[in-house]
């Protein structure tokens, strides 16, 4: 039945797997119609759908330089898509994203068009260009265009940087998923979600990360788009929610004239006793507040997220995995559509919850109900017994008002299929996909870190002439190290998801973007201008994280700048000192302006060699 | 050193890239610079606001297809000058 190569096959394993998978959801269904419990179903979408990411990964286990660090350079322009897009996607865009739509509104959605945008400067400026210089590594690009180890070692800081901020809340994200559908403590969960992890990339290197990626990427994509399409249908909201919900949007809009959207004070709320983190809806849905400063609010998120996007080296280093400069362009492209598609459905799925939930209309609805009626429904037991929702009545009237509901953000895509009623088989499929895309993301991000210290550190300055054995051994030990180091800290639980998530993207633009960028289209740019580039950006930008941080000095922003959005003030660091020291220092030598020439063009030999 | 083949293949290189991210500017930014404004039209047949669209379907649609139309057009500027390497399959 498969004949020919590996990645000739490609369709036609994974057009199996697709249907293994929707199989065993059905058998699921099944399952739960006989009286299977709701738990046993969880624990079994957790553990089948682990236990084959684990299979492909052990089946990818590779001895081979090329393959363990750039996947051979044989996947497919597709394939590359899917693999980037669950790479990109994490538990925050799964989990986190439509609850931070609901709450949050327009506002919020600066970060839908930052987490897309940024994919136009990755395609356009990096992508096409850094796949024709044949580096293993982000770091590797800027340690041979602008020469010498230290501007090497200024690239790994800033990428270990941003990756790790980053990592911490994938494990979080892995450990709660995993202790809530498995019933275990989360110290528990982390750890678990620690060893599949390593399980998939630990062998086979980015080879096995990139056939795994994949697999990730259709469970996690179904699971989110088949509840949004099941609950538009079971509510008669129409066929295809994604153009039907224009009236749903004008009756928020008219609910909220209606009730009010009133705000509680710091005090009520603390005297009510609600938990942390819940939140409740204050903030409009599809309106755009007035006045430049919310304008420049909005802009101002969006440009650091996409600069972001465009300098996250877990990313970029995808890109070197196709088999040639077209498909890595062309690949940007697809890795965008198959993002797009959740997307794009993240704010469907927060207008059908609070829909749902505040229209009077819907036989869902809990606001203006009366609130013993509303604590006897069995989701708000369920999520109000774990602390994930909370119920105050501040004017003692007994009625539900749209103030007096708090919920978690998260809840949103966990809670809103038990709203509509749908059985709890969703409930296990949505925990498999958010589990699937923390563990694409922490895979890329832990690889990433690895490779770096492994081919940058250990290979290029400690011990040049270590044989390929060694330099694997060095890389799966390094990948073991940086992940109990960043479970350690997820255990911690020191940072929300967003506030960390954020950071790394303004890490990432404070230090890499310029001197990436620049290393390609500006042929002027020498050596030390990238090193007081990425030092100059790294430092003003995290000054000014410690600055403004509400954890740390707390200090007013400068012009809305604040601890979100930092990155604006590292990259535009970053770029005057570079540009500065590079036209104050000789330009640079022949041989290097020859490597840009070449890497400009398409046909031709990687510039960089690698001894195999 | 670059010959003038890939003196001109840079040229057009740079001028695409002009174009790709003037569009990328306009719906990344210049949109949402006038996101107040702007949402009190509603798109035709969907009913949406303006604004709220574009941040929730609309820029993120536009960019699919920039990158999909951006890169066919390099494909093209490749081909003309003769350095496409859409033929390789490895090094």
């Amino acid at each position: 039945m498969f004949k020919g190569k590996f990645v000739d096959n490609l369709p036609k394993i994974y057009g199996l797997y697709t249907g293994g998978f929707l199989l065993f959801f059905l058998a699921m269904m099944v399952a739960e119609s006989n009286g299977v419990s709701a738990k046993m179903i969880g624990i079994m979408f957790l553990t089948f759908t682990i236990a084959i990411y684990a299979l492909i990964g052990v089946l990818s286990r590779t001895m081979n330089v090329s393959e363990y660090y750039v996947s051979g350079r044989e996947v497919p322009t597709v394939f590359n898509g899917m693999a980037t897009a669950a790479d990109w996607m994490s538990g925050a865009s799964f989990v986190a994203m439509a609850g931070g739509i609901y709450y949050g509104g327009y506002t919020y959605m600066a970060f839908l068009v930052g987490w897309t945008g940024g994919y136009v400067l990755v395609s356009t400026l990096l992508a096409p260009y850094l796949r024709k210089f044949g580096c293993y590594t982000v770091p590797d690009f800027i340690g041979t265009r602008y020469g010498g180890n230290f501007a090497r070692f200024c690239a790994v800081l800033v990428l270990v940087l941003a990756s790790f901020t980053y990592v911490t809340a994938q494990i979080n994200a892995t450990g709660t998923i995993a202790s809530r559908a498995l019933g275990v403590p989360f110290g528990t969960g982390v750890w678990v979600g620690l060893i599949s992890i390593l399980l998939c990339s630990m062998l086979g290197g980015m080879r096995a990360v990139t056939w795994t990626q994949v697999a990730q990427y259709i469970v996690l994509i179904i699971a989110y788009l088949l509840p949004i399409f099941w609950i538009s249908w079971r509510g008669d909201f129409g066929i295809f929610p994604h153009f039907a919900l224009g009236s749903e949007v004008a009756r928020i809009v008219e609910l909220e004239a209606q009730y009010g959207l009133t705000k509680n004070t710091a005090a009520a709320m603390k005297a009510a006793g609600v938990p942390g983190g819940l939140a409740y809806i204050s903030v409009p849905h599809a309106t755009a507040p007035a006045g430049a400063m919310a304008a420049w609010k909005f802009i101002s998120l969006a440009i650091c997220m996409m600069v972001g996007t465009a300098s996250l080296p877990h990313i970029l280093m995808r890109y070197f995995t196709t088999p040639n400069v077209t498909s890595a362009r062309r690949s940007v492209a697809w890795s965008l559509f198959f993002i797009f598609l959740l997307y794009f459905s993240a704010p469907m799925l927060a207008t059908l919850s609070k829909i749902m939930l505040i229209d009077p209309n819907q036989p869902t609805s809990i606001i203006g109900k009366p609130i013993d009626q509303v604590m006897a429904i069995e989701w708000v037991k369920n999520w109000i017994s774990v602390k994930q929702a909370f119920i105050a009545d501040f004017n003692k009237d007994g009625i539900l008002q749209l103030n007096e509901w708090f919920m978690r953000g998260d809840v949103v895509v966990l809670a809103t299929p038990e709203v509509a009623g749908l059985p709890y088989v969703v409930s296990g499929l949505v925990a498999a996909g958010g589990m699937a895309a923390a563990m694409s993301t922490a895979d890329g991000l832990i690889l990433a870190m690895a490779n770096a210290l492994s081919h940058d550190v250990y290979y290029k300055m400690v011990d040049p002439k270590a044989d390929v054995r060694k330099r694997l051994l060095v890389a799966r030990l390094l990948l073991i190290v940086i992940g109990v180091a960043a479970a350690y800290i997820a255990s911690m639980r020191l940072t929300s998801i967003l506030g960390a998530v954020a950071w790394a993207f303004d890490f990432a633009m404070s230090g890499l973007f310029f001197p990436l960028v620049l290393g390609v289209w500006w042929k002027r740019a020498t050596r030390e201008g990238a090193i007081a580039g990425m030092l100059a950006g790294l430092i003003s930008g995290t000054w000014y994280l410690i600055y403004v941080g509400p954890k740390f000095m707390n200090q007013t922003p400068w012009l809305g700048i604040d601890h979100l959005r930092f990155g604006i003030i590292g990259a535009t660091v970053c770029l005057v000192a570079m540009v500065v020291v590079s036209l104050a220092t000789k330009e640079p030598d022949a041989a290097t302006q020859k490597m840009v020439d070449d890497l400009r063009i398409p046909s031709g030999k990687q510039v960089i060699s690698h001894s195999r | 050193m670059a010959t003038s083949k890939h003196e001109a293949h840079w040229n057009d290189t740079k001028g695409l890239m002009r174009i790709t991210l003037a569009l990328w500017f306009f719906f990344s930014i210049v949109i949402f610079m006038f996101g107040y404004q702007l949402n009190s039209v509603k798109v035709p047949l969907l009913g949406f606001p303006l604004s709220y669209y574009m941040c929730a379907q609309g820029s993120l649609a536009a960019f699919v297809i920039l990158i999909f139309w951006s890169s066919g057009k390099q494909q093209e500027i490749d081909i003309r000058h003769g350095v496409s390497d859409a033929e390789r399959t490895e090094d």
